[in-house]
Protein backbone atom coordinates (compact mmCIF):
# COMPACT_ATOMS: atom_id res chain seq x y z
CA UNK A 1 0.00 0.00 0.00
CA UNK A 2 1.53 3.17 -1.15
CA UNK A 3 0.58 6.20 1.32
CA UNK A 4 1.29 8.58 -1.91
CA UNK A 5 -1.68 6.79 -3.69
CA UNK A 6 -4.41 9.48 -4.45
CA UNK A 7 -7.53 7.49 -4.95
CA UNK A 8 -9.34 6.92 -1.90
CA UNK A 9 -5.94 8.59 0.15
CA UNK A 10 -7.28 10.31 2.11
CA UNK A 11 -9.41 7.18 4.09
CA UNK A 12 -5.19 5.47 3.65
CA UNK A 13 -3.37 8.48 4.22
CA UNK A 14 -3.93 10.07 7.95
CA UNK A 15 -1.72 6.92 9.27
CA UNK A 16 0.97 8.59 7.65
CA UNK A 17 1.16 11.23 10.71
CA UNK A 18 1.38 7.95 12.62
CA UNK A 19 3.86 6.18 10.95
CA UNK A 20 2.02 3.87 9.63
CA UNK A 21 1.15 2.40 13.62
CA UNK A 22 -2.40 1.61 14.37
CA UNK A 23 -1.55 1.50 18.35
CA UNK A 24 0.28 3.61 20.80
CA UNK A 25 2.30 2.55 23.29
CA UNK A 26 -0.61 4.22 26.00
CA UNK A 27 -4.39 2.95 25.00
CA UNK A 28 -6.23 6.11 24.96
CA UNK A 29 -10.55 4.67 25.26
CA UNK A 30 -12.67 6.34 22.77
CA UNK A 31 -14.40 8.30 26.17
CA UNK A 32 -11.26 9.21 27.87
CA UNK A 33 -10.94 13.21 28.83
CA UNK A 34 -7.61 14.48 27.57
CA UNK A 35 -6.07 17.93 28.51
CA UNK A 36 -2.98 19.60 28.44
CA UNK A 37 -0.51 19.88 30.91
CA UNK A 38 1.87 22.82 31.27
CA UNK A 39 4.49 21.57 29.06
CA UNK A 40 2.00 20.80 26.63
CA UNK A 41 0.55 24.41 26.70
CA UNK A 42 4.21 25.87 26.14
CA UNK A 43 4.81 23.63 23.07
CA UNK A 44 1.84 24.66 20.85
CA UNK A 45 3.65 26.29 18.67
CA UNK A 46 6.55 23.93 18.39
CA UNK A 47 4.55 21.51 17.11
CA UNK A 48 4.05 19.26 14.07
CA UNK A 49 0.68 20.64 12.65
CA UNK A 50 -1.48 17.62 13.71
CA UNK A 51 -0.34 18.02 17.56
CA UNK A 52 -0.54 21.39 17.31
CA UNK A 53 -4.66 21.41 15.98
CA UNK A 54 -5.09 18.77 18.90
CA UNK A 55 -3.02 20.63 21.84
CA UNK A 56 -4.97 24.01 20.52
CA UNK A 57 -8.67 22.11 20.35
CA UNK A 58 -7.52 21.14 24.18
CA UNK A 59 -7.92 24.85 25.53
CA UNK A 60 -10.98 22.79 26.47
CA UNK A 61 -10.55 19.23 27.80
CA UNK A 62 -12.36 17.05 25.62
CA UNK A 63 -12.74 13.62 24.72
CA UNK A 64 -10.56 11.00 22.08
CA UNK A 65 -14.29 10.71 20.47
CA UNK A 66 -14.47 14.40 20.44
CA UNK A 67 -11.22 15.49 19.34
CA UNK A 68 -11.62 12.75 16.51
CA UNK A 69 -14.90 14.28 15.29
CA UNK A 70 -14.27 17.89 15.73
CA UNK A 71 -10.54 17.56 13.41
CA UNK A 72 -12.01 14.79 10.88
CA UNK A 73 -9.12 12.53 11.92
CA UNK A 74 -10.51 8.77 12.10
CA UNK A 75 -10.32 7.82 15.97
CA UNK A 76 -7.79 4.83 15.42
CA UNK A 77 -5.56 7.74 14.12
CA UNK A 78 -6.39 10.19 17.15
CA UNK A 79 -6.00 7.62 19.47
CA UNK A 80 -2.50 6.48 18.32
CA UNK A 81 -1.40 10.50 17.98
CA UNK A 82 -3.11 11.16 21.59
CA UNK A 83 -1.42 8.28 23.30
CA UNK A 84 2.13 9.22 22.13
CA UNK A 85 1.38 13.21 23.54
CA UNK A 86 0.65 11.24 26.81
CA UNK A 87 3.86 9.15 26.98
CA UNK A 88 5.49 12.39 26.10
CA UNK A 89 4.01 14.26 28.89
CA UNK A 90 2.18 17.20 26.19
CA UNK A 91 -1.67 15.73 27.60
CA UNK A 92 -3.00 13.60 30.34
CA UNK A 93 -5.85 11.62 30.90
CA UNK A 94 -8.80 10.88 32.89
CA UNK A 95 -10.70 8.08 32.51
CA UNK A 96 -11.41 5.10 34.31
CA UNK A 97 -8.51 2.49 34.52
CA UNK A 98 -10.35 -0.48 34.99
CA UNK A 99 -12.60 -2.35 31.80
CA UNK A 100 -14.96 -3.43 34.83
CA UNK A 101 -18.27 -2.13 35.47
CA UNK A 102 -18.62 1.61 37.03
CA UNK A 103 -18.96 0.79 40.63
CA UNK A 104 -21.86 2.07 42.71
CA UNK A 105 -20.77 5.58 44.06
CA UNK A 106 -20.18 6.38 40.10
CA UNK A 107 -23.63 4.68 39.43
CA UNK A 108 -25.57 6.88 41.90
CA UNK A 109 -23.75 9.63 40.98
CA UNK A 110 -24.84 9.30 37.26
CA UNK A 111 -28.09 8.50 38.46
CA UNK A 112 -28.35 12.00 40.75
CA UNK A 113 -26.96 13.91 37.85
CA UNK A 114 -29.49 12.65 35.41
CA UNK A 115 -32.32 12.94 37.60
CA UNK A 116 -31.24 16.61 38.21
CA UNK A 117 -31.45 17.66 34.64
CA UNK B 1 -12.09 25.56 31.07
CA UNK B 2 -8.26 26.09 32.05
CA UNK B 3 -6.75 22.83 31.35
CA UNK B 4 -5.17 20.90 34.77
CA UNK B 5 -1.94 21.16 35.89
CA UNK B 6 -1.42 17.11 36.76
CA UNK B 7 0.40 14.65 35.51
CA UNK B 8 -1.08 12.08 33.82
CA UNK B 9 -3.82 10.63 35.84
CA UNK B 10 -5.62 7.08 35.14
CA UNK B 11 -7.71 6.73 38.35
CA UNK B 12 -10.10 4.40 39.64
CA UNK B 13 -13.41 5.81 39.72
CA UNK B 14 -12.45 8.86 41.24
CA UNK B 15 -10.99 11.90 39.50
CA UNK B 16 -8.06 12.72 41.06
CA UNK B 17 -7.15 15.57 38.87
CA UNK B 18 -10.07 17.32 39.52
CA UNK B 19 -10.85 17.10 36.12
CA UNK B 20 -13.98 15.56 34.86
CA UNK B 21 -14.22 11.52 34.96
CA UNK B 22 -15.98 10.33 31.99
CA UNK B 23 -18.32 7.25 31.69
CA UNK B 24 -20.53 5.91 28.75
CA UNK B 25 -23.59 4.52 27.96
CA UNK B 26 -24.08 2.71 24.60
CA UNK B 27 -26.87 3.22 22.13
CA UNK B 28 -27.76 0.05 19.95
CA UNK B 29 -30.11 -1.35 17.66
CA UNK B 30 -31.03 -1.67 14.07
CA UNK B 31 -30.79 1.05 11.12
CA UNK B 32 -32.55 4.15 10.90
CA UNK B 33 -34.30 2.86 14.61
CA UNK B 34 -33.58 6.32 16.14
CA UNK B 35 -30.41 5.88 17.66
CA UNK B 36 -29.07 9.22 16.27
CA UNK B 37 -32.29 11.45 17.58
CA UNK B 38 -32.13 9.60 20.95
CA UNK B 39 -28.89 10.65 21.73
CA UNK B 40 -29.29 14.27 19.87
CA UNK B 41 -32.55 14.57 22.05
CA UNK B 42 -30.44 14.79 25.16
CA UNK B 43 -26.97 16.09 24.12
CA UNK B 44 -25.69 19.24 25.18
CA UNK B 45 -23.68 19.66 21.91
CA UNK B 46 -25.04 18.56 18.36
CA UNK B 47 -24.12 14.66 18.44
CA UNK B 48 -20.74 14.52 16.59
CA UNK B 49 -19.66 11.88 14.33
CA UNK B 50 -16.21 9.90 14.61
CA UNK B 51 -15.09 7.86 11.89
CA UNK B 52 -12.92 4.18 12.33
CA UNK B 53 -11.32 3.63 9.03
CA UNK B 54 -11.01 0.03 7.96
CA UNK B 55 -8.79 -0.53 4.64
CA UNK B 56 -7.96 -3.98 3.18
CA UNK B 57 -6.22 -4.34 0.19
CA UNK B 58 -7.37 -6.96 -2.38
CA UNK B 59 -6.13 -8.05 -5.63
CA UNK B 60 -7.82 -6.58 -8.77
CA UNK B 61 -10.78 -9.44 -10.18
CA UNK B 62 -10.05 -7.67 -13.38
CA UNK B 63 -7.20 -8.90 -15.71
CA UNK B 64 -6.49 -6.27 -17.31
CA UNK B 65 -5.01 -4.33 -14.29
CA UNK B 66 -2.78 -7.02 -12.08
CA UNK B 67 -2.62 -4.06 -9.66
CA UNK B 68 -3.82 -4.55 -6.38
CA UNK B 69 -6.62 -1.85 -5.35
CA UNK B 70 -7.64 -0.42 -1.72
CA UNK B 71 -10.79 -0.48 -0.89
CA UNK B 72 -11.39 1.22 2.12
CA UNK B 73 -14.77 1.81 4.36
CA UNK B 74 -15.35 3.87 7.40
CA UNK B 75 -17.98 3.28 10.18
CA UNK B 76 -19.43 5.98 11.38
CA UNK B 77 -20.47 6.10 15.08
CA UNK B 78 -22.60 9.42 16.73
CA UNK B 79 -22.18 10.58 19.98
CA UNK B 80 -23.27 12.57 22.58
CA UNK B 81 -22.21 14.41 25.82
CA UNK B 82 -24.35 14.89 28.90
CA UNK B 83 -22.73 17.29 31.70
CA UNK B 84 -23.25 15.74 34.95
CA UNK B 85 -21.57 18.10 37.72
CA UNK B 86 -18.44 19.56 37.37
CA UNK B 87 -16.41 16.54 37.71
CA UNK B 88 -18.80 14.05 35.59
CA UNK B 89 -19.72 13.62 31.81
CA UNK B 90 -21.73 11.11 30.15
CA UNK B 91 -21.13 10.28 26.46
CA UNK B 92 -23.54 8.50 24.86
CA UNK B 93 -22.00 6.24 21.78
CA UNK B 94 -24.63 5.00 18.91
CA UNK B 95 -23.30 1.50 17.95
CA UNK B 96 -22.04 1.16 14.11
CA UNK B 97 -24.99 0.03 12.30
CA UNK B 98 -23.37 -3.25 10.75
CA UNK B 99 -22.86 -6.26 11.93
CA UNK B 100 -19.78 -6.69 10.78
CA UNK B 101 -18.57 -4.12 12.94
CA UNK B 102 -18.65 -6.16 16.14
CA UNK B 103 -14.49 -5.39 16.62
CA UNK B 104 -15.97 -2.07 17.54
CA UNK B 105 -18.39 -2.96 19.81
CA UNK B 106 -15.89 -4.38 22.82
CA UNK B 107 -14.33 -0.72 22.62
CA UNK B 108 -17.77 0.95 22.97
CA UNK B 109 -18.75 -1.47 26.07
CA UNK B 110 -15.47 -1.78 27.62
CA UNK B 111 -15.94 0.21 31.11
CA UNK B 112 -19.68 1.28 30.00
CA UNK B 113 -22.60 1.68 32.41
CA UNK B 114 -24.82 -0.19 29.69
CA UNK B 115 -26.45 -0.06 26.74
CA UNK B 116 -30.22 1.24 25.52
CA UNK B 117 -30.85 -1.20 22.45
CA UNK B 118 -33.90 0.74 20.85
CA UNK B 119 -36.68 -0.97 18.65
CA UNK B 120 -38.91 -0.30 16.11
CA UNK B 121 -41.76 -3.44 16.57
CA UNK B 122 -41.98 -3.37 13.04
CA UNK B 123 -38.80 -4.71 12.83
CA UNK B 124 -37.92 -6.26 15.36
CA UNK B 125 -35.22 -9.01 14.80
CA UNK B 126 -33.10 -6.05 13.76
CA UNK B 127 -31.93 -6.14 17.29
CA UNK B 128 -31.50 -9.83 17.64
CA UNK B 129 -27.78 -9.42 17.47
CA UNK B 130 -27.58 -6.51 20.27
CA UNK B 131 -29.43 -8.33 22.66
CA UNK B 132 -27.62 -11.45 22.08
CA UNK B 133 -23.94 -9.02 22.75
CA UNK B 134 -25.71 -7.51 25.69
CA UNK B 135 -26.64 -10.96 27.15
CA UNK B 136 -23.60 -12.77 26.46
CA UNK B 137 -21.22 -10.04 27.53
CA UNK B 138 -23.51 -9.21 30.63
CA UNK B 139 -23.99 -5.64 29.92
CA UNK B 140 -26.81 -4.25 31.70
CA UNK B 141 -29.22 -3.09 29.20
CA UNK B 142 -32.29 -1.65 28.82
CA UNK B 143 -35.17 -2.03 25.76
CA UNK B 144 -36.73 1.20 24.38
CA UNK B 145 -39.55 0.70 21.70
CA UNK B 146 -39.25 4.05 19.36
CA UNK B 147 -42.87 4.73 18.92
CA UNK B 148 -42.34 6.64 15.66
CA UNK B 149 -45.96 7.74 15.61
CA UNK B 150 -46.75 8.30 19.32
CA UNK B 151 -48.56 4.59 19.25
CA UNK B 152 -47.16 1.48 20.46
CA UNK B 153 -48.14 -1.33 18.35
CA UNK B 154 -46.87 -3.88 20.77
CA UNK B 155 -47.16 -4.23 24.66
CA UNK B 156 -43.68 -4.01 26.53
CA UNK B 157 -44.38 -7.62 27.60
CA UNK B 158 -45.08 -8.91 24.47
CA UNK B 159 -41.88 -7.57 22.87
CA UNK B 160 -40.11 -9.16 26.21
CA UNK B 161 -41.98 -12.53 25.02
CA UNK B 162 -40.57 -12.16 21.37
CA UNK B 163 -37.43 -11.20 23.28
CA UNK B 164 -37.22 -13.66 25.42
CA UNK B 165 -34.95 -11.62 27.83
CA UNK B 166 -34.60 -12.23 31.50
CA UNK B 167 -38.23 -10.74 32.89
CA UNK B 168 -36.19 -8.24 35.09
CA UNK B 169 -34.84 -6.51 31.69
CA UNK B 170 -36.83 -3.53 31.53
CA UNK B 171 -38.36 -2.96 28.36
CA UNK B 172 -39.73 0.41 27.73
CA UNK B 173 -41.89 2.72 25.71
CA UNK B 174 -40.04 5.85 24.18
CA UNK B 175 -40.12 8.87 22.29
CA UNK B 176 -36.63 9.30 20.94
CA UNK B 177 -37.28 12.52 20.29
CA UNK B 178 -38.30 13.96 23.58
CA UNK B 179 -35.40 14.61 26.05
CA UNK B 180 -37.58 13.76 29.15
CA UNK B 181 -38.60 10.33 27.78
CA UNK B 182 -34.82 10.22 26.59
CA UNK B 183 -33.91 10.69 30.53
CA UNK B 184 -35.79 8.44 31.42
CA UNK B 185 -34.77 5.75 29.54
CA UNK B 186 -31.27 6.67 30.86
CA UNK B 187 -32.32 6.45 34.15
CA UNK B 188 -34.00 3.08 34.07
CA UNK B 189 -30.87 1.81 32.52
CA UNK B 190 -28.86 3.44 35.55
CA UNK B 191 -30.89 1.84 38.06
CA UNK B 192 -31.14 -1.50 36.46
CA UNK B 193 -27.17 -1.30 36.10
CA UNK B 194 -27.22 -0.41 40.06
CA UNK B 195 -29.73 -3.42 40.63
CA UNK B 196 -27.43 -5.28 38.92
CA UNK B 197 -24.57 -4.43 40.77
CA UNK B 198 -25.66 -4.82 44.03
CA UNK B 199 -27.26 -8.49 43.10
Amino acid sequence: MSLGDAGDGLRVRPYAITGGRTRAATEVPIEAIVYRTPKGEKAVSSMSLERRQILSILASPQSAAEISARLRLPLGVARVVLGDLVDEGFVALNTRSASGRPDLRLLERVLDGLQAL
Amino acid sequence: MASKPSDMVVSPDEATSGGPMPVKIVVAGGFAVGKTTFIGSISEIEPLTTEAALTKVSEGVDDTSKVATKTSTTVAMDFGRITLGDDLILYLFGTPGQDRFWFMWDELVRGAIGAVVLIDTRRLEECFPAVDYFEENQIPFVVGMNCFDGQATHSPDDVREALAVSPDTPVLLIDARERVSTRDTLLELVQHALVRATA
